[in-house]
């Protein structure tokens, strides 16, 4: 055996090594360091305000993208999310009016309810029915998108109960905004469900390999058909928040929203190929986003820029984890 | 006949990980060349070099006594070199023509000019002997069909190396035979031809030589004439094997399943048997004769449309996959990528994988008890591996299947069902699972194998049930066991 190892052939291991250290950690360090560059330039980005406006805005966001990283994770893809989130803004403003004198629980829950609606939907076209996943979300983001504008023929809706509206503006001890409360308790529980429990493990496994899941007696379709309600839920939330954050429901809230929580969970390193991710890399992609328009809007650079900048983060993000993970 | 190609001294590392050695290897004009190792020997690593996936660190290539540097597969092809792979990479919606003019379609006026290149197909394919309509789509053809499709293209190529990677591992017994004839017809040509294989009896039948590759490096080449099935064993292991298949004193108990009628038209049909306790029931018959359709209904992938399974005297109806494992079956597939792991799932993960219920309580996962079972599972197994957080997918087949196994037997199942337990997986590794089987049903449990390979077949089973064209033709007691009438029975309902 020939197995010595020379200081050439260490050198190759080390860039191996290297190599595994940027996918896994990539996008934080470009986080930490784009920080610290605009702070630099621009101190008031790291002003508490700023900061609690930022993490206020991740907080919205994040709760698709958390969402899409289960979904993602199976190997699918939910288009949805965005429309989805419109439509349970819309749906709960409905039922926040001052008018209809309804609680404010009333409203959540009608929003939410909107999502488990639309979420069972999509997870019965995909898990059941075999419609791929990019299809059946498609279609179900025109169908919530019609459900949204139908509600009040596209008319917003205002004078909505100081009550629903505590739930996007309010204040624990004036400090701590209720959304960033909201989006801390269900990131910890989405990374119980996905590290600690049994579903979890079913959910890589059937990202991983279905058919290997199915031989070990895991229902699979059971299984994908969950991770779409999880995202259909997650997703109105956002939605509901949105509309007691703007004090109004609006027909567009949510436009565009999904491309952001895919382009979120893939720098995160989750693989649109299910069966690999993280979910605190998922995290890391949300803050990278957010911090990316905040600091630039900050330095100046405007809107139409903006997107052109993001398009590179994603791709670059994503490559750099293709290239060092062979 | 002349020497066509000659590697010599090839040396290869991987990130500071030398696979191979200086390794010898020449191979001869007209001459079949068996290359034979355990998994991890690096056959792959040296056929990589040849056909120019991989640059070889060290030594000298040579092809008509030129020296060559074969930097790309495109050199490669130009140099005539081709390899059939066991993963066949053909277009399934392009038709037999397209396929193998792919790339070099003959153009008329700007067009690709398809009488000429059906004509040529047919011509090309008439030289062969092979009987194969041109414009025929590839995903239509069986397996071995597209395998011919694929030597028919490296000979279009003019390729005078031919490596052929296991080709015989997804075709039946017959397809076989075709291919030894076309194999011998490029013999005949003047093509070198290496042969990889796991199979004693193949490379005694096709090969001229064999060389052994043992840890990177190359430990022996014999006329094959000459080298005995001891020899090539022992050279390939590195150590005597003196019992292929472990001897046991089975202690046949009472029935604990028994299938009566199970039938589903086209798949299975009237299959009754009765499973005992400790016992090893080999499952035989030509592929495509029912064998894994029974075995899947069985476990509850597919539903049969009639009759009935008892477990421990009782009635049953197994409907998912789930109802089979709390009757304590398991069912260790032939298609171990496929079907059988969860390749980027860390080692642990998919050893636990059907015991998650056990292995929680109601809301989390007991952690502690899941890595101390594992460990506990995966060291009895003897899995080789550098931790059980690394995915599976970086480990051996034969690894790999042990995994499979452990994650079975952590669910400490009565029944085992194995699909072909050691398809792919070499010499040494074979050995560890016969002895973990027979270890298995001396506990009083009972497993079915189906199996491909006679010997194992024979070697494993205390009886054998055979499958001809989706009904059972006989049974056969050990002391009856022979390939003749184990055949004959095949052929019965053909």
């Amino acid at each position: 055996m020939k197995k010595e190892i020379t200081g050439e052939e260490s050198a190759a291991m080390k860039a191996q090594r290297r190599k595994n250290f940027i996918a896994r950690y990539g996008s934080l360090i470009a986080l930490v360091l784009m920080v610290i560059i605009i702070s630099l330039i621009k101190p008031r980005f790291v002003s508490f305000i700023n900061l609690r406006n930022m993490f206020r805005l991740a907080s919205i966001n994040g709760l698709l993208a958390v969402g899409m990283t289960f979904v993602c994770l199976t190997g699918g893809i939910d288009l949805s999310v965005g429309a989805v989130m419109g439509c349970a803004g819309m749906y709960s403003a409905y039922f926040a009016q001052e008018s209809m004198g309804q609680p404010a629980i009333v409203a959540v829950l009608v929003g939410v309810a909107m999502g488990l609606v639309i979420g069972i939907f999509n997870g019965v076209c995909v898990a059941y029915l075999k419609v791929p996943a990019f299809v059946g979300t498609l279609g179900s983001m025109s169908i919530a998108k019609s459900l949204t504008y139908l509600l009040t023929d596209a008319k917003p809706i205002p004078k909505l109960t100081e009550s629903f509206k505590f739930i996007g503006g309010g204040m624990v001890g004036g400090v701590l905004p209720i959304p960033i409360i909201i989006f801390a308790v269900i990131l910890a529980v989405c990374f119980l469900l996905l590290y600690k429990t049994r579903y979890g493990r079913y959910v890589f496994a059937v990202g991983g390999n279905a058919n290997a899941a199915r031989v070990s007696g895991i229902n699979t379709k059971r299984i994908i058909a969950s991770v779409y309600v999880l995202s259909g839920v997650l997703s109105a939330l956002a939605g509901v928040i949105t509309s007691a954050r703007v004090t109004s429901g609006v027909t567009n809230t949510g436009e565009g929203y999904e491309t952001d929580a895919i382009a979120m969970v893939v720098i995160g390193g989750t693989s649109l190929a299910g069966g690999k991710g993280r979910l605190w890399g998922t995290i890391v992609g949300i803050m990278l986003m957010i911090c990316l328009t905040n600091g630039l809007d900050m330095l100046g650079v405007g809107a139409y820029y903006q997107m052109m900048v993001k398009g590179f983060v994603v791709i670059l993000a994503v490559m750099l984890d293709s290239l060092s993970s062979d | 006949m002349g020497v066509l190609l000659e590697m010599k001294g090839i040396q290869k590392s991987f990130y500071g990980n030398e696979v191979l050695h200086a390794v010898n290897f020449t191979l001869e004009a007209g001459s079949v060349h068996a290359l034979m190792g355990e998994n991890g020997a690096g056959k792959s690593t040296l056929m990589n070099i040849l056909i120019g996936i991989h640059r070889r660190d060290g030594g000298t290539i040579a092809i008509d006594g030129q020296e060559v540097e074969i930097e790309s597969p495109a050199v490669a092809q130009k140099m005539g070199i081709a390899m059939i792979h066991q993963e066949l990479s053909s277009i399934v919606e392009m038709s037999v023509a397209e396929n193998i003019f792919l790339g070099r379609e003959p153009v008329k006026y700007g067009l690709i000019d398809y009488r000429r290149m059906y004509k040529q197909t047919e011509e090309l394919l008439e030289t062969l002997h092979i009987t194969l309509d041109p414009r025929t789509k590839m995903g239509r053809l069986r397996v071995a069909d597209q395998q011919l499709v694929e030597i028919a293209k490296a000979v279009s190529q003019n390729a005078r190396i031919l490596i052929m990677d296991e080709p015989t591992s997804s075709i039946t017994d017959r397809e076989v035979a075709n291919l030894y004839e076309i194999i011998r017809n490029l013999k005949e040509r003047g093509t070198g031809i290496v042969y990889i294989s796991h199979k004693m009896d193949e490379v005694y039948t096709i090969t001229d030589k064999i060389t052994i590759l043992r840890d990177g490096e190359s430990i022996a080449t014999w006329n094959t004439q000459e080298a005995t099935n001891d020899m090539v064993v022992k050279a390939m292991v590195g150590r005597e094997l003196t019992e292929q298949y472990p001897r046991r004193e089975p202690q046949i108990g009472e029935p604990i399943l028994e299938l009566k009628g199970l039938t589903k038209k086209g798949q299975f049909e009237d299959i009754s048997f009765t499973l005992r306790k400790g016992e090893i029931l080999g499952l035989v018959g030509l592929v495509g004769a029912g064998r894994t359709e029974t075995m899947q209904s069985l476990f509850g992938l597919t539903k049969a449309e009639s009759g009935e399974i008892y477990i421990k005297g009782e009635k049953v109806s197994l409907n998912k996959p789930t109802d089979a494992i709390s009757h304590g079956i398991a069912y260790v597939t032939e298609d171990r990528k496929g079907e059988g792991l969860v390749l980027p799932m860390s080692i642990a993960h998919n050893t636990t994988l059907p015991s998650m219920k056990e292995l929680s309580n109601k809301v989390f996962i007991k952690s502690a008890e899941e890595k101390s079972r594992t460990e506990q599972i995966l060291s009895e197994l003897k899995v080789k591996m550098a931790s059980p957080k690394l995915a599976v997918k970086n480990l051996s087949g034969g690894n790999q299947q042990k995994v499979v196994l452990a994650k079975w037997m952590l669910k400490e199942p009565d029944i085992i069902i194995f699909d072909e337990p050691t398809r792919g997986i070499d010499v040494g590794a074979k050995a560890e699972i016969y002895k973990l089987m027979n270890e298995f049903v001396a506990k009083g449990k009972a497993i079915i194998m189906i199996s491909s390979e006679m010997p194992e077949a024979m070697g494993m089973s205390d009886r054998i049930l055979v499958l001809s064209n989706h009904r059972i033709s006989g049974e056969l007691r050990q002391e009856e066991f022979s390939q003749d009438s184990i055949m004959t029975m095949a052929m019965r309902y053909m």
